[in-house]
């Protein structure tokens, strides 16, 4: 069991962190305080072209792996700007790892030969991820995430979430049962800009890993989670699906149902995807730089709400964070089993 | 041998006899069912009196030619019939009856190599019975397959890395078993005619084995895979375009490394012409096929294969388990093969040198395990399709060979037990009471088509029905999210070497 809030405005309007803290936190019973996360989208616009790396480091600033990480990266890209991500410890968080943010774009020179930029950002984070004590936490432009050992209200008091602004905001709140409950092990998981948080439990784990591997996306953060965002990058950023159709690969129609209705397109994706179908019980938000994608497994096994009202987007485990924030929307809806609900972003408009 | 005096009544007991109940049998009127019923010629009759002082024939164990097949005892109208282990005992904790006995047959009955029926029955451990089924409680609900579609359909073929790319051709399964290769020959007609109509009722495949394709089930060919092996038998232009697949049989679990081998006492008319050699001569096939002796040789013929089918159907690889079967099946699917099959050291075998069959080749659930990681390491295990067989007993056996990364299996042994079978290992004899391994006018007519079509029809579907509660316990609704997921997998009593080939955590880690 765990609590998802997914906030989505179209227009790209911008609201703080206050919103979302308060949405996740009247789903305290769905979390017990083991884990708790936000992602933010929109979050530098000054530094929008720019990768933005959080970095999770074990220990304190002390930890050796750190300049090993940072020869790493000024090695192999161009750093524009390193930090620490300001943090406020407090009775209920005293403390947690070191956390630093990079500002950074990658060398050209370095790509291997049929390589894309975003494919060495994601070699790069995969190389980063196997130095023991270090974690990229998010990889994205203009986008970042937030999460820890806690319940997410105070994860975001941790650090300071109130002080970011977003257009596109999503909120987990964990109650972990299968991987224990630590800091990486938080939700949201991202690779790039593709986040997801996810309730449920993947029992098509051990296939999803296998088949990832083959294509250089490696699982190290103990948990189902990740591969989803992994599976998601590979078939809509590497192979170029579109969301419906990526969607339909982890939740895909029924044989039967292809069978009746000719889908020669969905036969041929089930059939070559099959490795990536995701089982078990799931509601994940599926987020990117330019809208979210919510999905529930085909049994419907764990509960989904969306709503409207106007150009903002809701996506909740519960209706009362949406009614929390939003009283009077203009629609609400329980999404069907294995049938995504796309939003997309209005396009960003030049400066 | 037994000419010497001193040596006139030696002889080999066989291990069973039938013991008649006197009081039950209805030999007084006549009765001699189980004389006929018994193809071997453990029973005969012998004159009595009975009270009246006529002379009436009352049957009798011959003890010379029993292996439990328990013809006898199903037949018998009243009951009369048990079959007792013969006992042959030895003082010797070393020479035990088995061996004595293997070195009497030698030295002194057949002279030769010995050969049996069936796979191997050693004492090697059983890896599936040592991985149990990881389930759902709580935090994950199982699935019930009365309430919730549960699906089970496979492809098989080669398939792309993404999206855009073409696909192979792909052979479609209702269900994630198929009938292995047996050929016409080794069983009659009769069995190949059930396992075509039942595959075709169910929608799933059978395979013909090296003996050719019988004209009369060339209708059934959608659901037909047929086998390219050393002897090349019935292999013509129609008998490759007539299948769903063309399979080259490599080698076979029950015997790697040897070839097929069917003597010529069942070499009958039909057999003859549908395998395209002489009447009654054994067909002998060469342990290689002389025109492989490399991976790129098999490459050639993997292709002459496509070509001449038009690249419309999947090429199979049919290899026995051994030790270094990663790298094979890795050269095998970049030799272009669509589909890799392993058939592990328990598979069945008509006729098979007993030392061969006992001795060599490896578990099916090491071999696909290494197979499936090593293809898995190199990327390219989206190119081909695994098959599994040799020795699965049971639906948990085929499911667990899935989640150690075969896409699907062949059974074998469970198609002629399903007909009757009570695995006397005497297939290669001739004789078979039961009509399956054998081409005998008056035996080979015990398969009643229909009934042996219905048998296996109930058995695939009987399998399945386990198969999905299976898999709902596991909280998977589609089988493709089970193929390669060791993680559902827990190993019970294996130390951390097989854990690791397996792939395998330990229960309660």
């Amino acid at each position: 069991m765990c609590g998802i809030v997914g906030i989505i405005n179209t227009d790209r309007q911008v609201m703080d962190g206050s919103h979302i803290r308060e949405a996740i936190r009247i789903q305290r019973d769905r979390g017990n305080g083991l884990g708790g996360g936000f992602a933010v989208y929109g979050a530098y616009p000054d530094n929008k072209n720019q990768y933005a790396f959080h970095i999770m480091y074990e220990g304190d600033r002390h930890n050796p792996v750190i300049p090993m990480v940072e020869d790493l990266l000024r090695n192999k890209t161009k750093i524009y700007q390193a930090e620490q991500i300001p943090v406020f410890p407090n009775d209920r968080i005293p403390q947690g790892p070191y956390f630093k943010r990079y500002f950074l774009k990658p060398i050209a020179d370095f790509f291997h030969p049929d390589e894309t930029e975003e494919d060495y950002i994601v070699r790069l984070v995969m190389e980063i991820n196997r130095i023991e004590g270090a974690f990229v936490i998010s990889s994205g432009k203009n986008m970042g995430v937030f999460k820890g050992v806690g319940y997410p209200e105070d994860i975001a008091d941790y650090f300071g979430i109130e002080d970011y602004e977003g257009y596109m905001w999503v909120a987990h709140n964990r109650f972990p049962t299968n991987t224990p409950g630590w800091w990486g092990g938080a939700h949201p998981f991202t690779i790039l800009d593709k986040g997801v948080v996810h309730n449920g439990e993947i029992t098509s784990y051990g296939t999803n890993l296998r088949w990832l591997e083959m294509y250089g996306y490696y699982c190290l953060l103990q948990t189902d989670t990740e591969v989803i965002s992994y599976i998601f990058d590979k078939l809509f950023r590497k192979d170029r699906l579109s969301k419906a159709d990526a969607c339909s690969v982890m939740a895909p129609s029924l044989w039967e149902e292809i069978d009746r209705t000719k889908n020669e397109k969905m036969r041929y994706l089930r059939q070559i995807y099959g490795s990536a179908i995701v089982n078990g019980p799931f509601g994940i938000v599926l987020t990117h730089n330019d809208g979210a994608i919510v999905l529930n497994d085909r049994n419907k096994l764990r509960p989904v709400v969306c709503a409207r009202a106007g150009n903002t987007y809701y996506s909740s485990s519960e209706e009362c964070s949406i009614r929390l924030l939003s009283p009077d929307v203009d629609e609400i809806w329980s999404p069907r089993g294995g049938e995504p609900v796309i939003i997309d972003l209005d396009e960003e408009v030049a400066a | 041998m037994n000419e010497n005096p001193m040596n006139s009544n030696w002889k080999i007991l066989a291990p069973f006899h039938p013991q008649f109940d006197l009081a039950r049998c209805d030999y007084e009127n006549g009765c001699n069912i189980c004389v006929h019923e018994c193809s071997f010629g453990e029973i005969s009759l012998s004159p009595v009196k009975n009270a009246k002082g006529d002379v009436v024939y009352r049957p009798g164990a011959n003890l010379t030619a029993c292996n439990a097949c328990q013809r006898c005892v199903k037949m018998c109208p009243h009951n009369a019939i048990t079959i007792l282990s013969q006992p042959m005992h030895t003082s010797h904790g070393y020479w035990t009856p088995y061996h004595v006995q293997n070195v009497w047959r030698q030295a002194r009955q057949e002279g030769g190599v010995l050969l049996v029926g069936t796979g191997a029955t050693g004492p090697q451990k059983r890896y599936f019975d040592h991985m149990m089924f990881d389930a759902c409680q709580v935090t994950n609900p199982s699935i019930d397959p009365l309430r919730e579609p549960m699906e089970i359909r496979r492809y098989l073929g080669s398939k792309p890395d993404s999206y855009g790319e073409s696909i192979g051709p792909q052979l479609e399964l209702e269900v994630p078993i198929m009938f292995g290769a047996m050929s016409f020959g080794a069983v009659n007609l009769r069995v190949h005619q059930a396992e075509a109509q039942a595959t075709q009722t169910v929608g799933t495949y059978w395979n013909t084995g090296e003996g050719g394709f019988h004209k009369r089930l060339r209708k059934y060919g959608k659901n037909t895979i047929v086998q390219v092996a050393s002897g090349r038998f019935g292999v013509n232009e129609s008998y490759l375009k007539d299948a769903a697949a063309v399979e080259i049989k490599i080698g076979q679990g029950a015997k790697p490394g040897i070839g097929g081998h069917l003597p010529g006492e069942k070499v009958s008319e039909a057999v003859s012409k549908t395998r395209m050699i002489p009447l009654g001569s054994d067909a002998l096939s060469p342990a290689p096929h002389h025109d492989i002796y490399s991976i790129e040789d098999l490459r050639q013929l993997i292709f002459a294969i496509k070509e001449a089918t038009e690249y419309e159907v999947p090429v199979s690889v049919k290899i026995s388990a051994v030790n270094n079967v990663a790298p094979i099946a890795s050269g095998i699917a970049r030799a272009g093969a669509d589909i890799i099959t392993i058939d592990g050291f328990r598979g069945g075998s008509g006729a098979t040198p007993l030392q061969i069959r006992q001795n060599t080749g490896i578990p099916i659930e090491l071999a696909v395990s290494a197979a499936d990681r090593r293809l898995t390491e190199e990327g390219i295990r989206n190119t081909v399709s695994i098959v599994a067989s040799g020795g699965f007993q049971s639906s948990s056996d085929v499911l667990k060979a899935i989640c150690l990364g075969a896409d699907a299996v062949y059974v074998g042994t469970p198609v002629l037990i399903a007909l009757g079978c009570n695995a006397c290992q005497r297939c290669f004899t001739g004789k078979c009471a039961y009509g399956i391994t054998t081409n005998r006018p008056g035996l080979a007519e015990r398969i009643d088509v229909d009934a042996a079509t219905q048998a296996l029809t109930n058995l695939l579907h009987a399998w399945s029905e386990e198969i999905m509660e299976l898999m709902g316990s596991m909280g998977i609704s589609a089988i493709e999210a089970l193929r390669s997921n060791r993680d559902r997998l827990r190993g019970v009593g294996l130390n951390e070497e097989e854990l690791r080939i397996l792939g395998i955590k330990h229960a309660g880690a």
